[in-house]
């Protein structure tokens, strides 16, 4: 299995390496030639305005729409934002998730924050129900989701924060920060 | 489990989102909004960028807030301030309006020619500069999340960027092939916190993000940083001193995504105007110099 990873800015070197941790190929995609031959996607924490303005500028809007209608991806938190089909504002999305998304919904760096979620899914992963600890940095809030999609985590108040369609998959903490694997294997479990 | 905020996991993970990214130095909201759309991944919001600094000479301060919270207002991108080197009470006034990063910055005049701020006590995460490995682990244990090279701030010349990136990379490669046992006596002799020395030793780099910063002028200059192994450039004066601000702003952007492929590299680098006039360091007078504030 090969796994690329969205290279065009963020955290990709952190999912690279987990992935690696978990025995899989990856490659780092950075033009539309790169998604060939590839299983899955990941798109990495980042500016999201960043990552979309060069997606734009180098040709990759539709071969990303392309390549998510065929296969899994996974974007966390700048990420999520990217695959989401509205964040009331203007800036390039690829609206493949049927997700509502508001941008640093919790304030700025000062409000960042570390917390254990509940997240059911999880537990196919090792058979455990154990909590997963998710950090959150200047995060955004999956604030509606359509139907079809599945809603996987949320905080303490009912707030989503992550959610599932299918074979895509968006979360607004960042399992590449973290030591535990279990977030990125359910994303394989998604492909095998 | 409770909430936590302000933990060095956030402080670090923030500087984590901008990796392959460039922060760009403005002093108006319409400049950063120029930044944001050309595809910064934050902006350092300053009253004079280090040029004019360097230019107008007087003592360099924070800037003002009501500056800063302008600029805050016009972009949704991260935005960070400087305050003066030991400047504690700066720090707490950009913290208490909510900036995202506080540089400790040497192209500030110092407030403290002995020590550094205590930067742990604070919930907001700071960056800092160095010129070789001992001054970043100094400042990583003073709780620094984020380090940058120094290089010379305001001439557009990246010799010294490439200098302080080169100390402090090679002493790295230098320390991975040490054995444990001269760990201690290494640390002494870079002054730095022997925790850390150990720990960059199993990492194979530094602890927290490494940026490139001070004299970086173009695209080529910017994938020359990427290329030598940072992680991110700052621009500062290279952008708004030049002759097409926006168009350069995001020539420096992809040449930093795209900073292995000389194909794109030449691409954006095509018409892009005037760079700014610079300064050449080697004929500079070392009193003029401002990398060796910072101890």
């Amino acid at each position: 299995m090969k796994i690329g990873v969205l290279a065009l800015q963020g955290d990709f070197a952190e999912h690279i390496a987990m992935l690696r941790r978990l025995g899989v190929q990856t490659a780092e995609v950075r033009l539309p030639e790169h998604l060939d031959d590839l299983d899955g996607l990941i798109i990495p924490g980042g500016e999201s305005t960043t990552i979309g303005k060069l997606a734009v500028d180098f040709g990759l809007i539709e071969p990303l729409r392309a390549f998510g209608e065929r296969h899994a991806i996974w974007g966390t938190c700048a990420g999520a934002i990217f695959l989401s089909k509205d964040v009331r504002r203007e800036q390039p999305l690829l609206g493949l998730m049927d997700i509502t998304v508001q941008r640093n919904a919790f304030g700025r760096q000062v409000d960042s924050f570390e917390i254990d979620l509940e997240v059911a899914a999880l537990k196919a992963i090792d058979g455990k129900a154990r909590p997963y600890h998710a950090v959150f940095i200047r995060a955004p809030i999956i604030e509606t989701v359509g139907d079809g999609v599945d809603v996987l985590a949320t905080l303490p108040d009912g707030r989503i924060v992550a959610a599932q369609q299918g074979k895509l998959l968006a979360t607004s903490f960042h399992p590449e920060l973290t030591n535990d694997t279990r977030f990125h294997a359910y994303f394989l479990s998604l492909i095998r | 489990m409770e909430t936590q905020t302000g933990t060095f996991a956030v402080k670090k993970g923030l500087a984590q989102m901008l990796k392959g990214g460039v922060i760009m130095d403005v002093v108006t909201p319409e400049h950063a909004k120029i930044a944001e759309d050309a595809g910064a991944v934050a902006v350092m919001a300053l009253e004079r960028v280090p040029a004019d600094i360097r230019a107008q000479g007087g003592v360099a301060r924070m800037s003002d807030p009501e500056l800063i919270l302008k600029i805050m207002d016009a972009v949704s991108i991260p935005v960070m301030a400087k305050c003066r080197i030991g400047h504690f009470v700066e720090a707490q006034i950009l913290e208490a309006i909510g900036v995202d990063y506080i540089d400790e910055s040497e192209v500030l005049t110092p407030a403290d020619e002995e020590h550094h701020i205590d930067k742990h006590k604070f919930k907001v995460p700071f960056v800092c500069g160095c010129r070789n490995l001992g001054e970043a682990l100094r400042r990583i244990g003073e709780g620094a999340a984020m380090i940058r090279t120094k290089g010379e701030a305001g001439t557009g010349d990246v010799v010294e960027a490439v200098r302080h990136a080169r100390a402090v990379l090679g002493e790295i490669r230098r320390l991975q092939n040490m054995p444990d046992e001269e760990l201690m006596a290494y640390a002494k002799s870079i002054g730095a916190p022997y925790e850390l020395v150990k720990e960059t030793k199993e990492l194979g780099r530094l602890p927290v993000v490494n940026f490139a910063a001070g004299g970086i002028a173009t695209p080529a200059d910017a994938a020359l940083m990427m290329q030598l192994g940072m992680d991110g450039v700052f621009v500062g004066s290279g952008i708004f001193k030049s002759g097409n601000p926006a168009k350069r702003a995001a020539a420096i952007v992809k040449a930093v995504t795209h900073y292995d492929d000389p194909a794109i590299l030449a691409e954006v680098s095509r018409n892009l105007g005037e760079p700014m006039v610079g300064i050449n360091v080697s004929t500079m007078p070392e009193v003029e110099r401002i990398a060796g504030r910072g101890w």
